[in-house]
């Protein structure tokens, strides 16, 4: 197996508005096994960052344990990092995020480090609305163990070794959605078209922006039977195209009325739902609970931008934080001293 | 697009740039390998199966593969595949004893006239198969062109002589200091065939220019002149030389004369320097030794006073182009410009010339002289038996070039002789093997390695100016070898998709370090190429399209930039990608002339 890659680039490779090119968003090569949905995940942030022109560093990639844990040495590799204990992201980028405010924080996680281990911590960061971009790669096993059905593996999906799967899986979408997200979607690692754009979206919302993505196991539940392999993911997937536009580029592409919708952000950038009849509304959390539950029973997988409330306040806002990041103030700014300590205590006498 | 048909050779042919720009398709990347391997001699045989003369290219070839080595198109520099070839003459063990031997006589007799690459790839060629061939040239010693026209400090004779001889022992009847002054008596003494390989001898003069006649003692035929000095005929030139011409033998005759003698040595050329159709490594190597190359100068009169030359009168002009391209060269007006010189060596060219030809043989020609040829692949003329190769077929090219018209003018012949339709070619020998030793672990050195080209060392300037047999080109060391040799980028592991077992996990296309693969719905090739990761904008390059997959797209890989590194195949989990060897060489007479000679 190959432990390096080439640095020859192709020589033609388009640059962005700050001049790099794909490759400047690089990563180490991966160690996952080869054909790993969560190889393409990590091109899909790759090429979001890239298309959205946003300097390597000024990302920080948190993660906590898995194999969807290690994606972030393989993109971003001139980025800042934390690989965290297991199931303890939310932690982590939560203070990451209180101490510096103007980072864009992107963190990658697994249905193992999210609906099991992590789950406490999980819902607390939907709850607190940090500004960030919640990825989990979800392949409804513990890949790193050799497979064994995870918290996500759908109920009656079949183990490579056999066993049925005996209970109902957790739904991340809809317990983000209940939970009181300000953005949820779906994806799937095959499809970059849809994938990318909903990246691209999440990290210019303002507020925490969740995305579960279907991401196949293609070691160990990649076979017939497995409701999460490439084949049955691709038979049973409702995807709704979209298109992101930053707030800086002119929309230059003309869609017809009625099968498109547009949802402007807080930003300024918007996006555009294709195929989307009039009747969906992505500000509509009841109705995006009740599409979800609707299209699980038809056993499709429903992908798309699922839940959007661009004006939400994110944490740093409700707790009404300084403006200017923390680990930009200095020790004056932060410990005003005794007389200040004083006067606060003679006001409230 | 239609899926790209794998299965005719020409397809992966033309991805190993090198070889298929190579006249004689000489299996560049294999014997690379094999350099980098230390198998020398395995590399020499490779290169003495396909061109004949691996010790004489590796040090004149024209290297068309340079220009096309796909390293140039990643990096900036392509691998020194010729010097390379050198590397492997250089270290080779003594191969003799695997050459093959002549082939139990068929009762079939041939003769040769001319004793240059191309007659000798002939006989080559012809040899096991039992012909009797009888060679005939004006020279001692066979080589033509090789040793009558290149100095011998670029090629020194024993290297030439040792790769004449292999042919030669292969039973060739040679008849040297023999002119063949006509084609009939050669015809009258039944042969049945005759392959005419006489090169393109007669330089070209300007007998017009003024005072050329009275001048004629200080004014020489550049080829000739070489040639002249090759058999020690001449050993010195005045001091202040001008060449005329802008090719490789200006060049060869500009060196050659800084080494008689010629201090003040110039080449004056008629054309921009850029369209000078020197190398632009054999004008560097001019340059390095103190030659200026003067160019837009048309040669206007030889002056010539107390009935001895003094300089020449030269014309400045400037190249104008009009709509179709075609150039023009224009006086820009100013006076004449007078360069003194007490010799001229005019390089302009050369003319085909076959007096001995006669009418009555029906040897037929075109009114550029050269003779009206089948095609370039039968090299038969209007003559059925008798067939020309090299030089003498469409005028001066170089020696793969001949090589590869030995080639295919023996297959000719060969059919010919058995009567069979020249038109029925052949194909050519290949073998596609899976290069897979373990689930990711490739036979080659799959990861390019970021090594820059290095020129080859030189003898010391003024030990080289001194003499002039001295080779001045001191050739790799092992080591230096060892590092150019890395630098292929093994363009023969093809790399091979399989349809039906891709699952389209874009694993290929999020690892391919260069771009090269898309997953996009089909369309006609210029729409395609516009659609890719990175749009294909080298339309040499062909995209090998997939049949559809399961979701409609089709894959697409843009041949250009490709490394093959073979990380597509190695991130593949059903193994859709495959590195395959392609192994390509071109038809021959004797099919398989070293299995013959290992036999």
């Amino acid at each position: 197996m190959s432990y390096i890659k080439p640095t020859f680039r192709h020589p033609r490779l388009p640059t962005n508005r700050l001049g790099y090119t794909v490759a400047d968003y690089d990563g180490s090569i991966s160690t996952l096994c080869a054909g790993c949905g969560h190889d393409s995940i990590s091109a899909a942030i790759r090429n979001a960052c890239f298309e959205s022109a946003i300097p390597p560093h000024r990302i920080a990639k948190i993660s906590g344990i898995g194999c969807s844990s290690k994606m972030p040495t393989y993109f971003l590799g001139k980025s800042h990092g934390f690989n965290s204990v297991h199931g303890r992201m939310p932690s982590v980028a939560t203070g990451a995020s209180l101490g510096n405010r103007n980072l864009t924080y992107i963190g990658v996680s697994g249905d193992g480090d999210t609906a099991s281990i992590g789950m406490g911590q999980f819902v607390h960061l939907i709850r607190r609305n940090v500004n960030m971009t919640y990825i989990v790669a979800n392949n409804g096993c513990y890949g790193l163990t050799k497979g064994q059905d995870s918290a996500t593996a759908d109920l009656g999906s079949v183990a490579k070794g056999g066993a049925v799967n005996p209970f109902d899986g957790i739904d991340l979408g809809s317990l983000a959605v209940l939970q009181g997200a300000s953005f949820v979607a779906r994806s799937f690692s095959g499809d970059k078209a849809q994938l990318e754009p909903l990246i691209r979206a999440a990290m210019a919302h303002k507020g925490f922006a969740f995305i579960d993505v279907v991401s196949p196991c293609v070691t160990f539940n990649n076979h017939n039977g497995s409701t999460k392999s490439y084949s049955e993911t691709r038979d049973h997937l409702d995807a709704m195209p979209l298109d992101f536009v930053p707030m800086r580029e002119e929309i230059r592409t003309q869609y017809d009325e009625g099968t498109t919708q547009n949802v402007t952000l807080h930003d300024g950038s918007v996006i555009h739902l294709h195929k989307a009849d009039s009747s969906y509304k992505t500000d509509d959390r009841n109705g995006a609970m009740a599409a979800v539950q609707k299209a699980k029973d038809e056993g499709r997988i429903l992908t798309g931008l699922l839940y959007l409330d661009p004006d939400t306040q994110d944490l740093n806002q409700n707790i009404s934080l300084a403006t200017r990041p923390l680990n930009e103030l200095g020790k004056d700014e932060l410990c005003p001293g005794s007389k200040v300590l004083d006067s606060i205590n003679e006001g409230l006498r | 697009m239609k899926p790209t048909d794998t299965s005719d050779p020409e397809y992966f042919h033309k991805v190993v740039d090198c070889q298929f720009a190579c006249p004689a398709h000489t299996p560049v990347p294999e014997y690379i390998r094999l350099i980098a391997h230390q198998r020398y001699t395995d590399a020499y045989m490779i290169n003495w199966e396909s061109n004949v003369f691996p010790g004489v290219l590796g040090r004149t070839c024209d290297r068309p593969c340079e220009p096309a080595c796909r390293r140039g198109r990643v990096e900036e520099e392509p691998v020194a595949i010729c010097r390379l070839k050198r590397v492997a003459a250089d270290f080779k063990d003594d191969v003799k004893g695997l050459m093959p031997k002549a082939g139990q006589k068929n009762g079939k007799k041939i003769a040769l006239i001319g004793g240059g690459p191309a007659s000798l790839t002939v006989a080559r060629d012809l040899a096991p198969l039992g012909y009797e061939l009888h060679l005939f040239d004006a020279q001692s010693k066979g080589g033509g062109f090789m040793r009558s026209q290149i100095p011998s400090f670029r090629l020194p004779e024993e290297v030439l002589d040792e790769e004449v001889g292999y042919v030669l022992d292969m039973g060739v009847d040679a008849h040297f200091d023999t002119y063949v002054d006509s084609l009939q008596s050669i015809l009258d003494k039944n042969y049945d065939a005759v392959f005419v390989g006489s090169g393109a001898p007669r330089g070209r003069d300007l007998p017009d220019l003024p005072g050329r006649g009275d001048a004629d003692k200080n004014i020489h035929i550049g080829i000739d002149w070489l040639s002249s000095v090759a058999f020690e005929h001449t050993k010195k030139i005045g001091k202040r030389v001008i060449v005329l011409g802008g090719g490789n033998t200006a060049m060869d005759c500009c060196r050659t004369s800084r080494r008689l003698g010629g201090e003040e040595v110039k080449v004056i050329v008629r054309s921009p320097f850029e369209d000078m159709k020197a190398s632009p490594w054999e004008k560097e190597d001019a340059i390095h030794e103190g030659i200026p190359i003067i160019d837009n100068h048309v040669p206007k009169e030889f002056v010539v006073e107390k009935g001895k030359l003094v300089g020449m009168r030269f014309d400045k002009v400037e190249a104008v182009y009009d709509d179709t391209g075609q150039r023009k060269l224009v006086s820009t007006g100013e006076e004449p410009v007078f360069v003194e010189c007490d010799d001229v060596l005019i390089a302009i060219g050369q003319e085909n010339a076959f007096p001995w030809i006669e009418k009555s043989t029906g040897v037929r020609f075109t009114s550029w002289g050269t003779p009206i040829i089948n095609d370039d692949e039968t090299f038969q003329s209007t003559r059925k038996e008798v067939f020309f190769g090299g030089d003498s077929a469409f005028g001066p090219s170089n020696i793969i070039t001949a090589v590869a018209h030995g080639h295919k003018a023996a297959v000719s012949i060969d059919l010919y002789c058995q009567g069979k339709d020249l038109s029925q070619r052949p194909p050519p020998h290949v073998t596609l093997v899976s290069q897979k030793m373990g689930i990711h672990e490739w036979s080659y050195d799959s990861i390019p390695v970021d090594d820059k080209r290095e020129a080859v060392p030189l003898v010391d300037l003024k030990e080289a100016l001194k003499s002039k047999t001295l080779e001045v080109e001191l050739g790799f060391d092992a080591d230096m070898a060892f590092v150019q040799a890395e630098r292929c980028l093994n363009c023969d592991a093809q790399t091979v998709f399989m349809e039906e077992t891709c699952i389209e996990c874009d694993a290929c296309t999020d690892i391919c370090p260069t771009s090269c693969i898309s997953f996009v719905e089909n369309g006609e090739e210029g729409d395609l190429r516009a659609r890719l990761l990175v749009p294909a904008t080298n339309e040499e390059q062909d995209l090998y399209v997939s049949d559809t997959l399961p979701t409609g797209k089709v894959m697409v890989k843009d041949e250009d930039v490709c490394l093959h590194c073979g990380l597509c195949a190695e991130r593949c989990p059903t193994a859709a990608w495959d590195m395959q060897k392609f192994y390509y060489s071109m038809a021959k007479a004797t099919p398989d002339l070293l299995v013959e000679a290992a036999e």
